[in-house]
């Protein structure tokens, strides 16, 4: 029996280490962005400073910063995203789970093929087609292309065998529902657990995409929080008001941080579930 | 005309809403994957840089860009910087995932708040790279908090971003951070889908727990470990944001952290395109093959261990 509580001992330490490692720069950053710029500078400390609503002014109003903007352009492109996302990833894999057509093989195994293929292998290509389409820094490339999610697909095709009978789709045809209305009736309702959870991981991914806006985007009314985050690493950081740069990264992480704690549990089945198929 | 002939003849094809469903998905994957996926590799045949204000090309020239690409730029060095970082932050984090999953899916230790614990260890993975990045550099700057301490605790002040070690290490220690969660939530998702009556059987053998571990938890969860090492593999190839902002693009002291995908971003932002599409299509064969790797485990014939598929995001990034 002691082996067994030894044994617990050093899991609960070595757990709350780890815990410690995650939150602790979270905590600094809460801690500082709290402090003024000579604070900051002077050292570490554990208490909060009463500088907050003061930051948050010299962010908010500094011109060669469009925060404000930023935010909404970022919540733009992660609703967006994550409302395409997932609307259209249940829309292809209800035809690939309901109907019997010719193709329907040679369709699905082309998606299964393109699920890994990144983004950045063809940046090239896509930013210079782009600027023939004319859609160069513009928001429309970072969210339209999220209608063709292979990975969403697959996870939305998973949930609907386990969770979707013919039955049901049949059933409400003879109720003489047309198709579409079936999918957005009958379909959508079922589903709502699935897209949820796609919902929160296309939102968090939109939120933090960096490679392709930074491409994409020239004028600063149009910049997303990453790239304004970024933009900051390459100001002179000696003549820059640390507060400032605390509570630019607490404005750009703490939206998500609050979704996540909320949600947590759910994010953390989502991840489990989209691993392990039935 | 073949619906009408059956005993049935009020059935209707339904066949059609098959494709008409399918029209979103294939019409935005071809304009905004595949034309750019083929234009890459079309450019990765051409002259087409900027030579001052001077436009050079475009003008084919076969496997040039390849050439000089693969012997003649540092690629090697970026590609070894990549593999490098991602190795150092690789090993901690499958050793500590795997310590993990075994303690949280073991019944007899009983372990109390794990649903506290999974949720902080995945947070980080949440957190937009930039800014965990800027973070770091705050924080680990020469004038940073961890710099002051390390002074009120008596030893001398180190210049992290200035020390190669120091860099490399930074890097690597977030891309465990944000990547060890979702490691060990994977992993805790195999164990508990391995039957119990197998487990039962090597206690009856008399295996002692290391014995299992080894013998039964490892090869039964094998397809689920190939699957964490290919896909973080093809994250830590994609490596770009932490880096990037940590060294401001600079990729660090000497550029010894500088990674592949920072090259091809320094090659699109100077409009070298014929570089940057052999660049990017030498990035897509090498994932291609990885993905095959990963695709091949996982359908292994008449393997009901091999029941991981997806995740829900890449591997680390």
């Amino acid at each position: 029996m002691s082996i067994q509580k030894l044994n617990k001992i050093v899991c609960y330490t070595i757990l709350i280490l780890l815990s410690i490692l995650c939150l602790f720069s979270f905590y600094l950053l809460i801690v500082n962005s709290t402090r003024v710029h000579s604070q900051i500078q002077k050292g570490f400390s554990f208490l909060l400073g009463g500088n907050f609503k003061a930051n948050l002014n010299n962010v908010l109003n500094n011109k060669d910063l469009p925060v404000i903007k930023g935010i909404i352009n970022s919540l733009i492109v992660s609703a967006a995203t994550a409302a395409l996302a997932t609307y259209f990833s249940v829309l292809t894999a209800f035809s690939i789970h309901t109907y019997d057509f010719k193709y329907k093989k040679l369709a699905f195994t082309f998606i299964m093929m393109i699920m890994m293929i990144p983004p950045q292998v063809y940046a090239l290509g896509f930013v210079r087609w782009m600027g023939k389409l004319n859609l160069m820094d513009s928001l429309i490339p970072l969210f339209l292309p999220s209608v063709a999610s292979p990975i969403v697909f697959y996870f939305m095709l998973s949930y609907m065998q386990s969770n979707l009978p013919k039955a049901v789709v049949e059933a409400a045809r003879m109720d003489g529902a047309s198709e579409f209305r079936t999918f957005n009736q009958i379909v959508i309702p079922i589903m709502k657990p699935a897209i949820a959870v796609q919902a929160i991981f296309t939102f968090v991914s939109a939120w933090n995409n960096y490679f392709i806006p930074s491409l994409i985007i020239r004028s600063a009314e149009n910049k997303t929080l990453p790239i304004l985050v970024a933009q900051l690493r390459s100001a002179d950081y000696l003549k820059f008001d640390m507060g400032q740069v605390y509570m630019l990264v607490f404005l750009a992480i703490i939206p998500i941080i609050i979704i996540y704690i909320i949600l947590s549990k759910y994010i953390v089945r989502g991840v489990a579930v989209g691993s392990v198929k039935e | 005309m073949k619906t009408l002939t059956k005993k049935n003849n009020k059935s209707i094809s339904y066949a059609k809403w098959g494709y008409i469903f399918l029209i979103p998905f294939f019409t935005i994957y071809i304009v905004f994957s595949l034309v750019p996926i083929v234009s890459t590799i079309y450019y990765s045949f051409f002259e087409n840089y900027m030579s001052g204000l001077k436009q050079i090309g475009p003008s084919f020239i076969g496997l040039e860009n390849y050439k000089s690409i693969l012997f003649e730029s540092d690629l090697p060095k970026y590609a070894f910087n990549t593999l490098f970082i991602w190795i150092i932050g690789f090993i901690p984090q499958i050793v500590v995932s795997m310590t993990l999953a075994i303690w949280f899916t073991n019944m007899r230790l009983k372990l109390k708040f794990t649903s506290f614990f999974k949720t902080v260890i995945y947070m980080p993975n949440l957190i937009m790279a930039a800014a965990f990045a800027m973070l770091f550099w705050a924080l680990f700057s020469d004038i940073g908090p961890i710099n002051n301490l390390l002074i009120a605790l008596g030893y001398e002040p180190y210049s992290f971003m200035l020390e190669i070690k120091g860099t490399r290490g930074l890097i690597a220690l977030m891309n465990f951070l944000m990547w060890f969660g979702n490691t060990t939530i994977l992993l805790m998702a195999g164990i508990m889908g391995i039957d119990s009556s197998i487990f039962e059987a090597a206690q009856i053998d008399g295996a002692n727990a290391w014995q299992t571990f080894w013998h039964v938890t490892i090869p039964s969860i094998k397809p689920i470990l190939v699957y964490v090492f290919l896909t973080s593999l093809i994250g830590g190839i994609q490596m770009f944001d932490v880096p990037q902002i940590l060294t401001n693009g600079s990729g660090g002291p000497n550029r010894t952290s500088m990674t592949m995908i920072m090259f091809l971003n320094k090659h699109l932002f100077s409009k070298n395109y014929g570089m940057a599409g052999a660049l990017s299509v030498i990035l897509f064969i090498v994932t291609a093959i990885l993905s095959v790797i990963i695709y091949n485990n996982l359908t292994e014939k008449d393997s009901n261990l091999s029941n991981t598929s997806i995740k829900t995001k890449g591997g680390a990034k």
